[in-house]
């Protein structure tokens, strides 16, 4: 029995681990395109910000390849896999066999075709590679435009931030983190960007990054004003990183189709984290939602059947924890609630930078919105939402602050607190 | 394994679990110097919840088995001892409060205060360091602080 697995990150670790507690023996072989001993590429925007150090920028410790019997190829781009011959074909044509493979190859970062964006100083942001060079730069780097004011773009923007650089963000919506948050989070978001001196320009788009000869200089937006600057960062979001299977006969969709065990179409391949569409349990609909705890729990339940486990796969919701200095948020599954049957509860303190909505439906708790100091806790929500039971009960005790285990019903504390979990 | 298990019968709401908690996270473990004197001002792993009067239960770490703070957590600054403990490794943490809004019983805590940088840029310099804090069932000691100090035997550490 041979396992290959396509990645090197949540998904693929998450794999590891669960393929080890059934199978101490058979070699496992992670093929990675990038250099580096399994790393947290969310900690990329901490590196840059000079809040981390390479030394802690690795997910697992050195001997964890070692211990785990796991052979890597590092450096090498997979160009195909051969589903009939289970075969991974690699750029220089190498091809390795498998007999149960992971596809866990993340995402790639979106970059629409802007005229301008192949000069040499517009960069992407989600790998260490980014940070590191934008770090080279970054003595000679007055002023960065940054594209996109998602999560990825908020990231980066801290970062640069926290050097010193002078940044404007171009967005298109209306608002920052549009698909985290709602339009009163929101502002309370961007009023601590503006103040921590990040020009905010919404409802607008960069037409072109311009520049002499090879080196972008500046953007031209779409009501034609110009912006100078010295680097463009394009941060729009991420798609399934699916390219090299586009002729396996894997099923894709909005990402890898898999099923509840984490299999593909292909029987013994398989497919974990932000290159799949999984099931979001709010919704059941099936959709990538590429955040780091259920790529670690997809990898781990597809390590887990590759090697005759029987685990399941149950769904999960997006959430999001994202911090701009002073203004913490917490996002958690439905939070634009559409359609008949929607209740939100608000508390909304944007003065003190507080903010607090509670979304039910059917009396559950689908969705949240917290920023500021109503982030502590969080999690107590969190667990409300994966457990789908009717809330009426304590439902104004929602918004308060101190709401817990006190405000649930008695039966529902014993459960928690007093039994092993 | 053995975890520290609230029983809110007994519970008085005195809030000595979170004192002794205080304490025995301090440098000084000396009560007043840990409340007055210390940067950081260690923060109570336990909280008492109360709905005044006659309600009350501290709360702290399950220690799960199958625990989403480790699963959220893009560090690995949480993680599981072999001992079966859910500890912060806490130079690794970056205080992105992943593993806060993770946890089901809402009791890791936001740590923040002003100290010296770790990264190329802090470095010997005052910046705010931001870091999650949680129950470690007292390492150093036999017992947990919190369930020696409490007085109406509230408290009980055992494996259920």
């Amino acid at each position: 029995m041979k396992y290959l697995i396509i990645g090197n990150s949540a998904a693929a670790v998450g794999a590891v681990e669960a393929i080890r507690r059934n199978d101490k023996g058979n070699p496992i072989t992670i093929i990675s395109d990038e250099p580096h001993h399994v790393y947290s590429r969310p900690l990329i925007s901490y590196l840059l910000a000079g809040h981390t150090k390479e030394d802690k920028m690795y997910y697992r410790d050195e001997n964890f390849y070692k211990e785990n019997n796991v052979e890597t190829v590092f450096n090498k781009r997979v160009t195909g896999v051969d589903t009939k011959k289970k075969q991974v074909i690699l750029e220089d044509k190498k091809k390795i066999d498998y007999d149960k493979l992971l596809i866990a190859t993340g995402g790639t970062p979106f970059v629409p075709p802007i005229k301008g964006k192949d000069r040499k100083n517009v960069y992407t942001f989600t790998k260490w590679s980014d940070a590191e060079e934008i770090i080279k730069i970054s003595k000679k780097v007055q002023k960065v435009v940054v594209i996109g004011a998602g999560m990825i773009g908020l990231k980066a923007i801290e970062g640069l931030n926290a050097i010193g650089i002078d940044v404007t963000v171009v967005e298109l919506a209306p608002e920052v983190l549009s698909r985290a948050l709602d339009k009163d989070a929101s502002r309370i978001v961007q009023r601590k960007m503006e103040e921590a001196g990040v020009e905010v320009i919404t409802n607008n788009e960069v037409v072109e990054i311009t520049g002499k000869g090879n080196v972008a200089t500046g953007v031209v937006l779409r009501d034609k004003k110009k912006i100078k600057c010295d680097l463009v960062i394009v941060a729009i979001g991420v798609i399934p990183n699916t390219g090299f299977i586009k002729e396996s006969g894997i099923k894709i969709n909005r990402g890898i189709v898999v099923d509840e065990r984490m299999e593909t179409n292909i029987k013994g391949v398989y497919a974990a984290g932000d290159v799949v569409e999984a099931l979001n349990m709010l919704t059941n609909e099936k959709m990538p939602i590429p955040i780091w705890p259920l790529a670690y729990r997809q990898g781990s339940i597809a390590g887990d059947n590759m090697s005759g486990g029987t685990l399941v796969y149950k769904g999960g919701f997006p959430m999001n924890s994202i911090e701009f200095p002073g203004a913490p948020t917490i996002s958690l599954g439905i939070i634009d609630p559409r359609g008949e049957g929607y209740e939100s509860l608000i508390k909304n303190d944007a003065k003190n930078g507080n903010y607090k909505r509670i979304i039910i439906k059917n009396e559950r708790l689908v969705g949240a919105i917290l920023v500021g100091d109503d982030v502590d806790r969080a999690g107590i929500l969190t667990g409300l939402i994966k457990e789908q039971k009717p809330v009426t009960a304590f439902k104004d005790k929602l918004l308060d602050r101190n709401f817990g285990f006190v405000h649930m019903p008695r039966e529902h504390r014993r459960e928690k607190l007093e039994k092993a979990i | 394994m053995k975890i520290v298990y609230p029983k809110e019968e007994a519970c008085m709401a005195c809030r000595l679990c979170e004192v002794a908690c205080i304490t025995e996270h301090s440098k000084s473990k000396d009560t007043l110097k840990a409340y007055k004197k210390e940067n950081p001002t260690p923060l109570s792993r336990t909280l008492v919840e109360e709905i005044f009067p006659g309600l009350s239960v501290s709360v702290m770490c399950r220690h799960c088995s199958d625990a989403p703070c480790i699963e959220a957590c893009f560090t690995s600054a949480m993680h599981r001892k072999p001992d079966g403990r859910v500890i912060v490794n806490e130079p690794k943490c970056v205080g992105c409060w992943m593993c806060i809004m993770a946890c089901p019983f809402g009791v890791i805590k936001r740590n923040q205060y002003i100290g010296e940088g770790q990264g190329a840029r802090g470095k010997g310099q005052e910046i705010k360091i931001k870091l999650s804090s949680k129950c470690d069932l007292c390492p150093d000691r036999s017992i947990p602080a919190c369930v020696e100090a409490c007085p109406n035997k509230a408290l009980a550490h055992e494996e259920r």
